[in-house]
């Protein structure tokens, strides 16, 4: 009976060996791919889309950056702005028109040439209402540009852009905007092709069949070449982009991977040569036993904790500052998430371009106690159980307990915490039903005023029911000013507010995470994240 | 026996229309919609999505054009993934999941019919003990560790296989589909041995010994047919299992099957796509039963004779 046993057994694994056999011809794996100079890239969930007007996330960014360039380009170390599908711009004084030269001899994939008229056209699908495109408002900064999206104007030559010929584009901004070449970079700005667009559609036709592999127009560095939903999205280098000579990548398999267990063990195997992320309780394990392969770069985003500023006693800004005072952050990073995170004693990431909040909120138990007592609650007696809600994820667990035990000992106050999920999660922050939430920005583009004029009174991320005029005025006047420094003072000014104020408890400033194999060439650290595909290459290691 | 199968398919038609109805309702329920990013979209253009996909009126007609439009076959297009419609992406995932679960389900009957007539045959033996004590560890393990610890061993450790991926490296269906048929193979061998172990003391099984049938003979031709019985029944609902709970082998090993459209749709708040495959695994459960009921009834001849069943 055993020699049965184990018959049946050695049938049964050929019996699926040759099932699984029929298909698949070739072993990828990172080193042979390095040879070909085909990069595979770990790019978190499967993407939305791939139009640039319409979707919204992180890995469709890496995607769409690949496809298609947009006005500027940026220095890949250290992300300035460098010209792309323009050649050259004109600033004027007082910082309100720019005028870009389009590049000569720039062509789309099908071998049309990009003009200034279709940044004019890709800009009026962004704005127009009927696309619902989620980043339209990227585009209020230009005149009148916010009126035509509400329907107030419907004439869009009244909009401030405009093809002054098919080389000169000129831009008319309501305000001098410090950062808006930097706000080219993002892909809601980038230009589509519109005889694509109109043969598989309107101007405001969301759902469209242009993005597909075959039918998708683009004037990057990388033309769409195969995309199998959940599987993998393969870019093939394009011989067209009027700086091709000078891209070294053949392709890029971006696969598009939920889990980042499965990740890194694609990563271990030699499946990928990049990883989007990392398990945050291996990153100890990687940097003892391999460091060359984990990649920690400091990143513009802040973690913290927003409070509820209309429930009592939360209105009471000395409640809120003395929970702020009482998280040992330096505990929170060393202990619980490991990964090289900062402590944030405000809310701007230090060195955003050159801006380091000088305010801080210290750390400091007695002054912590004194505040509680003051307000009314001497050694927690009488705090009201007061709840901490997170979205589902063991990483912002850790967290709260931690400081949930913190609070506890320092102020003797009890807070519950529950976990929901992701939607109902920003559905309770949106309609503020909760008093502590977690929560997290990272910024939209390199300029403090990304995380500072978000906290206007009823700003549409300010979930906390916090208003304080002269903070609205601070970020008004700032967005009028031209010089650099006297922004920066009215943003320090304006930290200040925030650290008196605390309508929000910064924890920590953000790291990337993820593994990098030493044959990533190219490939620089920097605040955003960004590693444009034109200037990676491979090289084999011995 | 045609008139039960009209009946089942009959009773069929409004048990898809009740979960068609609960699920389009209930997530509508559940806070939180498909547009709701961590980053505030204004109010102007949430307004604009919503009526972009006919989120703005009521949701009883809402109800009754997805209605319409289902009868025509339609199932909407995807909220999240604005290129393709739900059709669509059922027809890219579902015969990736149907390759799994058939192999997961060969690999289930082959062991666990196995191991079940090795139990059976020798109660109470070491024959008995070992294959029955593997059922239970099979039973216990979820697949979310016994995944990645298969994985662990043949695909990083030993280096045979690949440790993830579908038709794209060589060997890289077999640690999925092991993994996904194991826990089955368990349930498979208790219920081979507890059907045998029943059959084998019938009166007929003697009789057929008596007339100096060989053991192979009496087991295979008479035993094996009833005493199979619980198994074929098991079977229905264990199709619908594989087909439907095959997310998270999908998940470990990187496989485009509808499973992770499924839970994917449900995080999104994909309404049109999370309507879509309930509707597509309801119909499969209520077919692969009606199939086990039918192969049952075949099987069994005290059903066949009983109309009322």
């Amino acid at each position: 009976m055993i020699k049965f046993l184990l018959n049946s057994i050695i049938i049964l694994v050929i019996s699926v060996a040759v099932l699984s056999s029929c298909s698949g011809d070739k072993k990828t794996n990172a080193s042979e791919e390095t040879k070909n100079q085909i990069l595979h890239i770990g790019n978190g969930t499967e993407p939305q889309g791939l139009d640039p007007h319409v979707v919204t996330g992180i890995p469709e960014f890496r995607l769409i950056t690949a496809l298609l360039e947009g006005l500027v380009t940026e220095d890949p170390k250290t992300i300035e702005p460098m010209p792309g599908a323009a050649e050259s711009w004109t600033i004027s004084e007082n910082h309100k028109t720019y005028v870009f030269k389009m590049r000569e001899g720039a062509k789309w994939s099908n071998g049309d040439p990009v003009t200034a008229h279709d940044f004019v056209y890709s800009w009026k699908r962004l704005i127009t209402p009927g696309l619902a495109a989620e980043y339209a408002y990227q585009l209020f900064y230009l005149q009148n540009a916010e009126k035509y999206y509400k329907g107030e104007i419907t004439d869009f030559n009244e909009v401030g852009v405009k093809a002054i010929d098919d080389k000169t584009l000129e831009v008319k901004l309501n305000n001098p905007v410090p950062f808006f070449l930097s706000l080219l970079y993002h892909h809601s700005l980038y230009p589509v092709h519109k005889g694509t667009i109109e043969k598989f559609g309107k101007i405001d036709s969301r759902v469209s069949k242009w993005t597909l592999p075959g039918n998708f127009v683009g004037n990057g560095p990388f033309v769409l070449k195969k995309w199998d939903i959940n599987k993998i999205i393969v870019v093939e280098k394009n011989p067209l982009y009027w700086n091709a000579p000078n891209v070294k990548l053949e392709e890029i398999h971006f696969h598009p991977i939920d889990n980042e267990q499965t990740e890194e063990r694609m990563f271990r195997s030699g499946q990928l040569h990049v990883t989007s992320t990392v398990p945050s309780e291996k990153i100890e394990g990687y940097k003892e036993k391999s460091p060359e392969l984990i990649n920690i770069d400091l990143y513009m985003g802040t973690y913290y904790y927003l409070i509820n500023t209309t429930k009592k006693p939360f209105d009471d800004p000395r409640i809120r500052k003395a929970l702020a005072m009482s998280i040992d952050r330096r505990q929170i990073v060393e202990k619980v998430t490991k990964g090289g995170q900062i402590p944030a004693y405000a809310l701007t990431p230090p060195n955003t371009m050159g801006f380091t909040p000088k305010a801080a909120i210290p750390y400091d138990i007695e002054g912590a106690k004194r505040l509680l007592a003051e307000a009314g609650y001497p050694d927690g007696k009488g705090f009201p159980e007061s709840e901490l809600i997170y979205n589902t994820n063991e990483g912002h667990q850790k967290i709260a307990v931690a400081i949930q035990q913190m609070w506890k000992n320092a102020l003797n106050i009890n807070i519950t915490l529950s976990n929901q999920d992701w939607k109902v999660f920003l559905d309770n922050q949106r309609t503020l039903n909760f008093v502590l939430s977690r929560a997290s920005w990272i910024g939209d583009y390199p300029d403090p005023n990304t995380f500072m004029d978000m906290w206007v009174t009823n700003g549409g991320n300010n979930h906390t029911g916090w208003s304080n005029k002269a903070y609205d005025n601070l970020i008004a006047k700032a967005a009028e000013a031209i010089d650099q420094k006297e922004r920066y003072d009215y943003f320090q000014q304006a930290e200040e507010i925030l650290a008196d104020e605390v309508p929000i408890i910064p924890v920590y400033t953000y790291t990337r995470n993820y593994l990098i194999r030493p044959e990533v060439k190219g490939w620089y650290p920097n605040i955003l994240d960004h590693h444009p595909y034109q200037h990676v290459y491979l090289e084999e290691i011995n | 026996m045609i008139r039960i199968i009209l009946n089942r398919i009959a009773i069929s038609i409004p048990v898809l229309l009740i979960v068609i109805t609960v699920t389009f309702f209930f997530i509508r329920l559940a806070p939180g919609g498909p547009f709701d990013t961590e980053k505030a979209v204004p109010p102007e253009i949430m307004k604009n999505l919503n009526e972009y996909y006919n989120l703005d009126k009521p949701v009883f007609s809402q109800y009754l054009d997805y209605l319409k439009n289902l009868i025509k076959g339609d199932f909407g297009p995807s909220f999240r993934h604005s290129n393709r419609t739900v059709t669509e992406m059922i027809l890219t995932g579902l015969p990736v999941t149907f390759e799994l679960g058939l192999y997961a389900l060969f690999i289930a009957l082959f062991i666990g019919i196995l191991a079940g007539l090795s139990a059976a045959l020798k109660p109470n033996s070491l024959r008995d003990y070992i294959p029955m004590s593997f059922a239970m560890t099979g039973i216990c393990m979820p697949t979310f560790l016994l995944g990645p610890l298969l994985v662990l061993v043949f695909g990083i450790w030993f280096e045979w296989l690949p440790v993830s991926g579908w038709n794209t490296l060589n060997g890289d269906k077999i640690l999925p589909s092991i993994t996904l048929g194991t826990a089955y193979a368990a349930y498979i061998a208790r219920l081979t041995r507890g059907g045998m172990l029943e059959i084998m003391y019938q009166d007929f099984i003697r009789t057929a010994r008596a007339k100096g049938l060989s053991e192979i003979i009496v087991v295979t031709r008479h035993a094996m047919k009833g005493g199979l019985l619980p198994v074929v029944s098991f079977l229905g609902p264990a199709i619908a299992g594989l087909l439907s709970g095959s997310f998270v082998v999908e998940t470990i090993f990187q496989i485009p099957g509808l499973g992770r459209f499924y839970v994917q749709a449900a995080f999104n708040r994909d309404y049109t796509m999370i309507l879509g495959t309930t509707i597509l695994y309801s119909t499969l459960i209520i077919s692969f039963n009606l199939l086990s009921d039918i192969l049952t009834t075949w099987l069994d001849p005290r059903l066949r004779d009983n109309e009322a069943v």
